[in-house]
């Protein structure tokens, strides 16, 4: 066997390796959480909101609920916002100005989450708890955390996805006599949406996995939330709060939550996946 | 130092430890020339397995009797007695040469099991037995006062269990019902598995769950430092971790302070135990004495708890 080939055998061997990894992680959160799903039954575990694990009450519904709208206040929030950054620097920053703020943006995703967290803690729940009213740890103060923390992965993935759009479509436009800003709002993001789309599908992927942070400033509590200022438990939160001293059928629990979020975060990257390749 | 390098090793399994031993012996009888896997490694292999299937408990008849200087002591369980174990174990061992302490943590529940199954000399428990438990020994060795705590501005000093029940249950929910100021009341649980919420509920909550509409922290830390920055919050902590950022109430007119506690007028107190398959002896005995001894106890004291022992 000549060196060519046997190297090519290890890249293989590692490449397989990998998704060897994802595979038995997949095998061991569906062995661990499908028997509580048996148990207690798909219908009552998803869409009971009885929480009562060490009392024999295993219904996730409040906190799938939770989960949704933290997401949706997230990105309600932080994709105008993002939208807005991606189009000024893909289209109407100049180069010098772009090759700085681009970087800068992408800074914010390499912020360890926690840190949001103790931000959101320090600054924001004071603040919403003394002029909006409520406790302050609530839905709201967890989307405005997200909705911060998605701007990177929405930011640079909508940059991509205009940039992608030939000159030739705006040189077009512009020689029929519509001004840039036509341009871009009739022509080029219509031409990148489906890039803009995986932008947001993706930050929402984020935003539903994101933990720490939302364990630090969404309150935590087990009920449906009635208002923004309402506390709330995402699915992450819920692992990551009891699984400290879960055992038996509450640790099945927990496994059981991570498959109901690993299920929505495949389908998430699936349909982006999707979109990206339709295109 | 070398009591530390001790502590440091306690944290290893137990059945490491064991194993450790013949591993050794055999190492000095292997020949220079010996195989990769020649007889004497392999011998030192099958101890390995042997002492690693006997594991900690290999003579659970007589906890704790081997002399000092062989097997350590292990003891396993509560993680919120876990500190206080170790704290003492330190000086233990300080004071008594060639006593070895292993103290791991693995919850109550864990603590209890292991006790009763002998793959540890003592069990650490930090609430009382159930009724599947009974007959095993139980030693208590100190009280946990579990404090209810407000802002320090909150001009309530005093509140009844009966009150405090219905604001957990969520069937009082504003200020105004205890004639303060009307605002909602922002209540603060711990999540379910903690073992000061299950003291928690035991104490005071009864047959009625705490209501979802709690905000839940996942520590003693996180519960203290939010009420100490939300004037209308209420939540409950440890004794030993009050400070003066938040002001601990009095219950039924009963102040939670170390005489109290031990007069049992305040209520909301749980116990640390040791559990025991038999009566402990030896080593056991030795370490249990200590902890019960003045000194011992003055050390739980300076670290927060509350004595068993006049």
């Amino acid at each position: 066997m000549n060196q060519g080939k046997f190297i090519e055998r290890v890249l293989l061997f590692l490449a397989l390796s990998a998704i060897g990894c994802l595979a038995l992680i997949t095998i061991f959160i569906f062995k661990e959480g499908m028997p509580l799903i048996w148990h207690t039954g798909l219908k009552d575990f998803l869409f009971s909101s009885h929480w009562a694990p060490t009392k024999g009450y295993f219904g996730i519904g409040a906190m799938i609920i939770s989960s949704l709208l933290v997401t949706l206040g997230a990105l309600v929030l932080g994709v105008p916002l993002a939208l807005a950054c991606a189009i000024v620097l893909a289209e109407f920053s100049p180069p010098r100005l772009k090759t700085i703020l681009k970087p800068t943006l992408e800074l914010l995703a390499g912020i360890p989450s926690v840190v949001y967290g103790f931000l959101g803690v320090i600054w924001l729940v004071p603040l919403i708890r003394d002029h909006l009213g409520g406790p302050g740890l609530s839905l709201l103060a967890g989307a405005i955390i997200l909705g911060i923390m998605i701007l990177p992965t929405v930011i640079s993935i909508s940059i991509d996805a205009l940039d992608a759009v030939p000159d030739l479509y705006r040189d077009g436009s512009i020689a029929l006599g519509a001004t840039q800003w036509q341009t871009v709002r009739r022509v080029v993001v219509p031409a990148a949406s489906s890039g803009i789309v995986t932008a947001v599908i993706l930050g929402m992927g984020r935003a539903v996995g994101e933990t720490m942070a939302v364990i630090m400033v969404a309150g935590n509590a087990l009920k449906i939330p009635t208002s923004v200022l309402d506390p709330v438990r995402t699915l992450t939160s819920n692992i990551a709060l009891e699984l400290g001293y879960a055992s038996g059928r509450h640790r099945e629990a927990l496994f059981a939550t991570g498959i109901v979020l690993f299920v929505i975060i495949m389908i998430l990257n699936l349909s982006a996946t999707l979109i990206t390749r339709r295109r | 130092m070398g009591h530390l390098r001790q502590i440091g090793y306690g944290r290893e399994n137990c059945e490491q430890r064991q194993a450790a031993a013949p591993l050794e012996v055999s190492r000095r009888r292997r020949p220079g020339r010996g195989g990769l896997l020649g007889r004497p490694a392999l011998i030192a292999l099958a101890a390995l397995l042997v002492a690693l299937a006997s594991g900690c408990g290999s003579e659970p008849g007589a906890p704790g009797a081997a002399p000092a200087g062989g097997r350590p002591l292990c003891i396993a369980g509560s993680t919120s007695v876990e500190p206080f174990l170790e704290k003492l174990a330190e000086l233990y061992m300080r004071e008594h040469r060639g006593a070895r302490i292993d103290v791991q943590g693995g919850g109550s529940s864990a603590g209890v099991y292991a006790a009763h199954q002998g793959a540890a000399d003592l069990g650490s428990c930090s609430r009382e037995l159930t009724e599947g438990e009974k007959g095993l020994v139980e030693i208590p060795i100190a009280y946990d006062g579990i404090a209810v705590i407000v802002h320090p501005s909150n001009p309530m000093t005093d509140i009844s269990l009966e009150k405090l029940r219905q604001i957990y249950q969520g069937t009082m929910t504003d200020w105004r019902s205890l004639s303060l100021p009307p605002h909602s009341i922002d209540l603060i649980t711990r999540e379910e598995g903690s073992g000061t919420r299950n003291a928690f509920e035991e104490l005071v909550m009864g047959e009625h769950e705490i209501t979802p509409g709690a905000l839940v922290q996942d520590s003693n830390g996180a519960v203290r430092e939010l009420v100490s920055t939300d004037p209308y919050s209420i939540g409950y902590i440890s004794l030993g971790l009050v400070d003066p950022s938040v002001k601990a109430l009095s219950i039924n007119g009963v102040k939670p302070d170390p005489d109290n506690i031990k007069n049992h007028s305040y209520k909301l107190v749980r116990r640390f135990l040791l559990i025991s398959r038999l009566a402990p002896t030896g080593q056991a005995k030795a370490f249990i004495d200590f902890i019960l001894s003045p000194q011992g106890q003055k050390i739980l004291e300076q670290e927060g708890l509350v004595g068993i022992s006049e």
